[in-house]
């Protein structure tokens, strides 16, 4: 047994609202920059829809994740060692830019500039990939709410997966919103899939993260990833993903998706798992067989046996405390109401999902009856078995017993809970129904809606000697001379290029250049974009505006 | 032997692989970053996907046959049995094609590069030297070979070019054996000179970092976060050494 720590994620669905807070500021956290304007970190998918980037989950396409070779074994889906050299000078199932979509910004200059005239001038759409005017017909979220629904939702891949009959039944009855981040998965394919080996899962807390350094834009990262979560920064030539924002969870604070997330639906905590035995379990012939597979991977951490062999890997006490304590190992396994997004791709994601029962009451308070009697739950639960499908092929590869003893589980805590509000005696036979005691609804009931916000977090800090980095502070501008000509830190070889500059003493250069300087904000640099992250609306940093073919006066 | 040749297939050499070596050295030191293929293929697919393998492919069998047009000495192959007559044969004809899959691929991805607008875009003034650079030096090699074989009656350069070029390595450059050379592969040779002396600060540095070693490492790199600290090196001490 290898014991490892590993950082991970539940998101409870009943509670989104699809209001992409999490998205929005996770991109303004780390993908505010030229080169990344379509990536997106953290996405807000409406399900049934396509998902971003287009039709993800089509694996027969994009052949992302793992597969099982005729003798049984794991293999890269896109194809072994060999092949992905033979095709690394172009590679055949590399998304484009219009599968995610093309970024784009709109002509404020018009509104500006524009002569006298009888009609409102108009700011007209242009892209940030070619500059030209544009016509916007696809983004990330452009079937949000099922927008284009029955023209767009029928390509979704997991509802092609559900039979036709129902499809327009289900449309009409069943929506639900799921946010993804990278899953920083036990047996990572981008990772696999990297030549360069630059993607590494760091080995304290299971963070996977793309080395910049190493990166040599090989692109098959972007294709081994099931999840197409791993993207290319088309302006720095590198692979770059979702971090887990590790620099906040180093330090005990949860990400910055999870800690705006209005809902609170988010849950981050530590589970222990054997190492030694993942690849095993990522093998099981049958994908029905990988939830199991997976959970039998993630250790008990109130085990001796297992404290005694994580001491001996060398994790630290307060970790396995935080082990004891994660709402993570209740979630999966205490209440058993969390599954994995995909277990089939067989990369072993550690971001797990409580599916949404709201639809299923949202059905029954529309027809007119009691949404939340336990009897009428529990009767729809086995009667809507579209919902459950779907719900199926997204988190247990198909099987659709898992869904449905999670969605009994979470109707018995509405009722059981609602008779405790009302005043009423408690019902144990509702808890007995799904096979709780009532003190473990009104524990469930505590963590998924009470959801305190420390327990919902339980993160150790990492065990770092900082004093090296405080240092920074100390050098103050006259020691640190990797700093030159500012952020754009534009080097000899393009863009970025030359060493980084830490990220403090960028700052407080970039602050001090703009407090002192007689300078406007330049970014001449970025040809055509700029980042109105930095800007602080002194002047017009060249590429604000197109230039319109003037010359500069002055 | 004059001055001139001197310069030209003495110190020319010397310079451009010094700078070659030691412009690597200090690349990977000062750039790690800016290491990169700086692939396009997001922008456009369709004509990278039939470029680049034909320019790719091509140059590394060009690459091979210079290996053993070169580094090989002559009497090597004689003694392995191989006749003058059937190296000739199979270099002239694996050559030739591979020259011009070489620079049919090249043509496609400059055409590529200016006509399609974000390529074009993303294009530096750097990569259009490199471009120069790289192109003049193929068609230059790709032209002798075929004047020599085609036009005239072939050319043994493996009696003086690649005497010249393995004399460097053995530090006694020997310019003689290049004077007497045909223009074209003269203007060839110093061509790639050029072009070794501009490859450390192009993006050809991707070369150097082939990726052959993911043929024999474990799937799953796992890094302790201590190891290396995020960014390429160490953070400065913030005190001055005590003596």
């Amino acid at each position: 047994m290898r014991v490892m720590a590993q950082l991970a994620m539940v998101m409870n669905l009943d509670k989104c609202i699809g209001c992409h807070t999490c998205s929005v500021t996770c991109k303004q956290a780390w993908t505010n920059r030229a080169g990344t304007e379509y990536v997106w970190f953290n996405n807000v998918e409406t399900r049934p829809g396509q998902g971003y980037p287009r039709t993800y989950q089509d694996q027969d396409k994009w052949k992302g994740g793992w597969e099982l070779n005729s003798r049984g074994r794991l293999k890269l889906k896109a194809g072994g060692r060999l092949k992905k050299l033979f095709s690394i000078f172009a590679n055949p199932l590399m998304p484009s830019i219009q599968d995610y979509y093309e970024p784009w910004t709109y002509d404020y200059d018009r509104l500006f500039s524009a002569p006298m005239q009888a009609d409102t001038p108009v700011a007209r759409p242009r892209s940030l990939i070619t500059g030209e005017p544009t016509k916007i017909s696809w983004s990330a979220n452009w079937d949000d709410n099922l927008a284009g629904g029955p023209e767009l939702a029928p390509a979704d891949p997991v509802l092609r997966k559900v039979s036709d009959q129902v499809k327009l039944d289900f449309e009409n009855a069943f929506m639900f919103y799921l946010p993804r981040i990278c899953e920083h998965c036990l047996n990572p394919s981008c990772a696999s899939s990297c030549p360069s080996g630059a993607i590494y899962k760091r080995s304290e807390d299971g963070i996977v993260l793309v080395d910049q350094d190493r990166c040599r834009g090989w692109r098959m990262c972007v294709t081994g990833c099931p999840y197409k979560k791993v993207y290319f920064n088309h302006r720095t030539g590198k692979a770059e993903k979702c971090t887990f924002c590790f620099p906040r969870v180093e330090v005990g604070l949860p990400t910055v998706c999870s800690e705006t997330c209005v809902g609170r639906l988010r849950y981050i905590g530590i589970i222990l798992y054997d190492a030694d035995r993942v690849t095993e379990a990522a093998s099981v012939a049958d994908d029905k067989e990988l939830l199991e597979a997976q959970k039998s991977v993630m250790l008990d951490p109130h085990d001796p046996a297992v404290i005694d062999a994580a001491r001996a890997a060398g994790i630290p006490e307060d970790w396995l405390e935080a082990a004891r304590n994660s709402p993570i190992h209740k979630l999966i396994f205490e209440f058993g109401v969390a599954l994995p997004l995909h277990p089939e791709y067989r990369t072993m994601p550690m971001v797990w999902y409580i599916p949404p029962l709201s639809p299923v009451v949202d059905v029954l308070s529309g027809t007119g009856h009691d949404g939340e009697d336990a009897g009428n739950l529990f009767g729809a639960i086995d009667a809507l078995r579209i919902p459950i499908g779907y719900l199926a092929e997204l988190f247990t590869a198909g099987d659709p017993e898992p869904v449905r003893a999670v969605l009994r589980r979470l109707a018995a805590m509405r009722s059981y809970m609602r008779r405790l509000n009302l005043g009423q005696e408690p019902d144990e036979s509702i808890a007995a129904a799904v096979g709780m005691t009532g003190q473990g609804v009104q524990d469930m009931h505590r963590l998924l809606a009470i959801a305190a916000y420390d327990e919902r977090y339980v993160i150790p800090k990492a065990h770092a000697e900082q004093g090296a980095q405080l240092e920074e502070l100390a050098l103050g501008s006259g020691c640190s001379l990797d700093y030159e000509g500012g952020p754009g830190m534009n080097g000899p070889f393009g863009e970025a290029s030359g060493m980084p500059a830490p990220i403090a003493v960028e700052n407080f250069h970039a602050l001090k250049e703009r407090q002192r300087g007689d300078d406007l904000d330049d970014a001449g640099e970025l040809r055509g974009r700029v980042n109105l992250l930095n800007w602080d609306g002194k002047g017009t940093p060249d590429g604000l505006f197109p230039k319109n073919g003037k010359k500069e006066e002055s | 032997m004059n001055a001139l040749d001197v310069v030209l297939w003495v110190v020319a050499p010397y310079v451009a692989l010094t700078v070659f070596v030691l412009g690597h050295v200090w690349r990977y030191r000062y750039d790690k970053f800016g290491w990169t293929t700086r692939s396009s293929q997001m922008y456009e697919s369709r004509l990278l996907r039939i470029g680049s393998p034909l320019f790719h492919f091509g140059i590394l069998v060009v690459l091979l046959g210079h290996i053993g047009g070169l580094v090989i000495p002559k009497s090597w192959t004689e003694a392995a049995g191989v006749s003058e007559h059937a190296y000739h044969v199979v270099a002239v004809v694996l050559g030739t094609i591979a020259g011009v899959a070489t620079l049919g691929g090249l043509a496609i991805l400059i055409y590529r590069r200016r006509t399609v607008g974000p390529v074009f875009t993303a294009t530096t003034r750097n990569d259009k030297l490199m471009y120069a650079v790289l192109a003049v030096a193929i068609v230059l090699g790709l032209a002798a070979t075929v004047m020599a074989n085609i036009v005239g009656g072939g050319y043994d350069y493996r009696t003086t070019i690649s005497p010249w070029f393995r004399s460097i390595f053995y530090f006694q450059p020997d310019p003689a054996l290049m004077a007497g050379a045909p223009l074209l592969f003269r203007l060839h040779a110093l061509s790639a000179l050029l072009l070794f002396a501009i490859w450390p600060f192009t993006r050809l540095v991707h070369m150097l970092t082939a990726p052959v070693g993911y043929l024999t490492r474990p799937y799953v790199v796992y890094r302790s976060r201590d190891e290396q600290p995020t960014g390429s090196r160490a953070p400065r001490r913030g005190w001055e050494p005590s003596r």
